[in-house]
């Protein structure tokens, strides 16, 4: 069974008394384990799906089934349930929690969760979803006192504390240099390898270019979904990379 | 049973780290926290400080009305007028010592009656001199007036028959003229007539309207009429009635009786006046229950705005928090999660507001006590009001942010800057 499966999803905004489709129509089937990149340009829709996709917006017609799960059929408190437990979230802009330590980033969602997750186990799950990302060393840090690239891990062990089927990613890597892009991508690999669902959105095409399969929109239709052949792997990116480097500092 | 357990358990947890989070947050803007909070911590310091002086405005009355004597009736003399001059209350020949005797003798419910002829006069005595009023009145007059010799005794009614040169004399006048020395068996003269002081009165402080009571010379009211004004009438009479619900019959009583002695037919207007000191005491007191409830009126309003205050705040931290709310949100903290949070913090802040709020009023009650000169009466009731009132003003204007906090979108509060 697919993890996502959209049937003719439309969401259409209406302000004033214009009203601006940005999805039309979209028909769509993720299954578990995939690696999937939304590609298109600003405006396209990219956005608006993911939301929907994240159950932070609804759709205004068609429907989306979540492992099976009509989400058009459930309330808020059951969406908060939802998000809290099948999904993470992943942001170009990290969305931490200013003045707060990591660990405690990463216990947030399990402070929401039902039932009730005991402090202490909250405590050992946020250390070893920090340990996962390679932050082992900085859980007492603020987001303040720690680089782009660490904030990023942060914020993926905060999708991950809560063991979800599905990773949504909005650009996760917009902010950051080329070296620490290529490091969260593999990051995302691994996660991936270990069977979680990510779903990202870029606009980058050699980012798109790590994941499985692309999905390309325009004007909110989705007008290619291929497999990538010549998919790039993170880790021999990385020692090409640093093996330029030096020959550079060499010469 | 142990899902029930399960159940409360896992509500404490969820409340318990709200609550910490709803205070990191107050605590995190020390400076605003403290400001909002002053606004109901001035409101209920207010509240219980001015309804703490009300009260002992009222007890200091009661005590000062009480001291005047209890269940009494004042029947002065009408006013004179010769010409186009009127004199004041009691100037006019009309109350006799006859219609002294009439009232002990007709009226019912009469404990006893003091017939009243005052004046005023200069007194001489040990080398110094002093203007007093000197009254003329019965032996029953102090017990009447619930008035005690501090030493020495009052005068008879052997003295009385015989209008003795005695006097008794309140203790204002007595330091006038004697100082420090206890003034009983010294002479004194008024209006050069040598009287004996036989007792000197405990002090009543002022009276109402300021007066001092303790400054005066007591004498039989018939040695005043013969020796010193040379009255044949009286200024007034006391007259003390047994139980305070026989107030008006007892004085519907005399007004028949004197209007009959005085052959006053049915349109003529009395030649004397009545006064209740029942009346006057009630009055009196519903005047400074009024006062009271107005203070505590005003200061709940400021309470009002104190809420007011705090719902001001609590705004301004949704709005300044939005991406925090939309970060909750994103990873599934439920609306009624969020509610919470922002409702304990308003609650907080007006929960402390009122503590620290009481603790300012009941200092403020003492101070003003001090300074006003007479004991503030802190009540329960108005602690537990107050405190109370503040908490539930934290509920009430806490729960409109909250909520508006609750319903944020969660797109437009990520992407809010």
């Amino acid at each position: 069974m697919p993890v996502i499966e959209l049937r003719d999803l439309e969401k259409t905004y209406k302000t004033g008394e214009v009203e601006v489709k940005a999805v039309r129509s979209v028909t769509l089937s993720i299954d578990s384990s995939e690696f999937v990149a939304v590609m298109g340009a600003s405006g396209s829709g990219k956005s608006s799906l993911m939301n929907m996709l994240g159950c932070l917006d609804q759709p205004t017609a068609g429907s989306y089934l979540l492992n099976g799960v009509s989400v058009a059929d459930l309330n808020r408190e059951e969406l908060a349930d939802l998000r809290n437990k099948k999904l993470g979230f992943v942001f170009q802009s990290f969305n931490l929690l200013s003045r707060t330590s990591a660990l405690e980033n990463v216990e947030l969602p399990l402070s929401y969760a039902h039932p009730v997750v005991s402090l202490r186990d909250r405590r050992k799950r946020a250390v070893e979803a920090l340990e996962k990302v390679g932050l082992g060393e900085r859980i007492h840090h603020y987001p303040s006192q720690l680089s782009g690239g660490q904030q990023q891990r942060v914020a993926i062990a905060r999708a991950l504390v809560n063991n979800p089927e599905l990773v949504l990613a909005d650009e996760p890597t917009g902010n950051l240099d080329t070296r620490t892009s290529i490091e969260i991508m593999g990051l995302f690999e691994e996660l991936n390898e270990a069977g979680i669902t990510i779903i990202m959105v870029t606009h980058e095409l050699d980012i798109a270019d790590y994941c499985k399969r692309s999905v390309v929109m325009r004007d909110g239709l989705v007008v290619g979904d291929t497999p990538n052949e010549n998919r790039r792997i993170a880790r021999q990116e990385l020692a090409a990379l640093i093996m330029n480097e030096q020959r550079a500092r060499l010469a | 049973m142990m899902a029930i357990l399960k159940v409360i358990n896992a509500f404490f947890v969820r409340a318990l780290q709200t609550a910490l989070i709803a205070l990191r947050a107050l605590r995190r803007n020390k400076l605003r926290s403290s400001l909002t909070a002053l606004g109901i911590i001035i409101g209920v310091a207010s509240v219980v400080a001015m309804v703490a002086a009300g009260n002992g405005a009222q007890a200091k009355i009661a005590s000062r009305i009480s001291a005047l004597g209890q269940n009494l009736l004042l029947v002065f003399a009408g006013s004179s007028h010769s010409g186009g001059v009127y004199s004041g209350l009691g100037s006019a020949s009309s109350l006799t010592l006859a219609d002294a005797a009439a009232i002990r003798r007709e009226v019912a419910d009469m404990v006893s009656t003091s017939s009243e002829d005052s004046t005023t006069a200069q007194v001489i005595a040990n080398g110094r001199n002093w203007s007093t009023t000197v009254m003329g009145e019965s032996p029953d007059y102090l017990r009447i007036r619930d008035w005690k010799p501090a030493s020495g005794y009052m005068f008879t009614k052997r003295d009385l028959m015989r209008a003795g040169k005695v006097a008794v004399i309140g203790s204002k006048t007595a330091s006038e003229l004697f100082g420090p020395l206890d003034p009983v068996g010294q002479n004194l003269r008024i209006k050069n007539i040598p009287f004996v002081i036989i007792g000197l009165l405990e002090s009543k402080g002022a009276g109402m309207g300021g007066k001092n009571q303790d400054d005066c010379i007591i004498i039989p009211y018939t040695t005043a009429m013969k020796r010193l004004t040379g009255d044949k009438y009286l200024r007034s009479i006391n007259v003390e009635i047994s139980r305070a619900d026989c107030m008006e019959s007892a004085q519907g009583q005399i007004t028949s009786l004197l209007r009959q002695r005085h052959h006053l037919s049915a349109g003529q207007e009395n030649d004397f006046n009545i006064f209740n000191q029942k009346e006057i005491a009630d009055t009196v007191k519903s005047v400074s229950k009024i006062i009271t409830l107005l203070l505590g009126a005003v200061a709940g309003i400021s309470l009002l705005v104190g809420g007011i205050g705090i719902m001001n705040i609590m705004l301004v931290s949704v709005t300044e928090r939005t991406r925090e709310i939309g970060i909750r949100i994103a990873v599934g903290a439920q609306p009624g999660d969020i509610r919470l949070q922002f409702l304990i913090e308003a609650v907080t802040l007006s929960f402390l507001g009122g503590l620290i709020g009481v603790l300012a009023g009941v200092s403020a009650s003492k101070l003003v006590g001090v300074l006003a000169g007479f004991e503030a009466v802190v009540s329960t009731g108005s602690i537990v009001l107050a405190f109370g009132v503040s908490s539930a003003i934290g509920i009430f204007f806490g729960f409109y942010p909250a909520h508006k906090a609750s319903r944020l979108n969660p797109i437009e509060a990520l992407r809010y800057e």
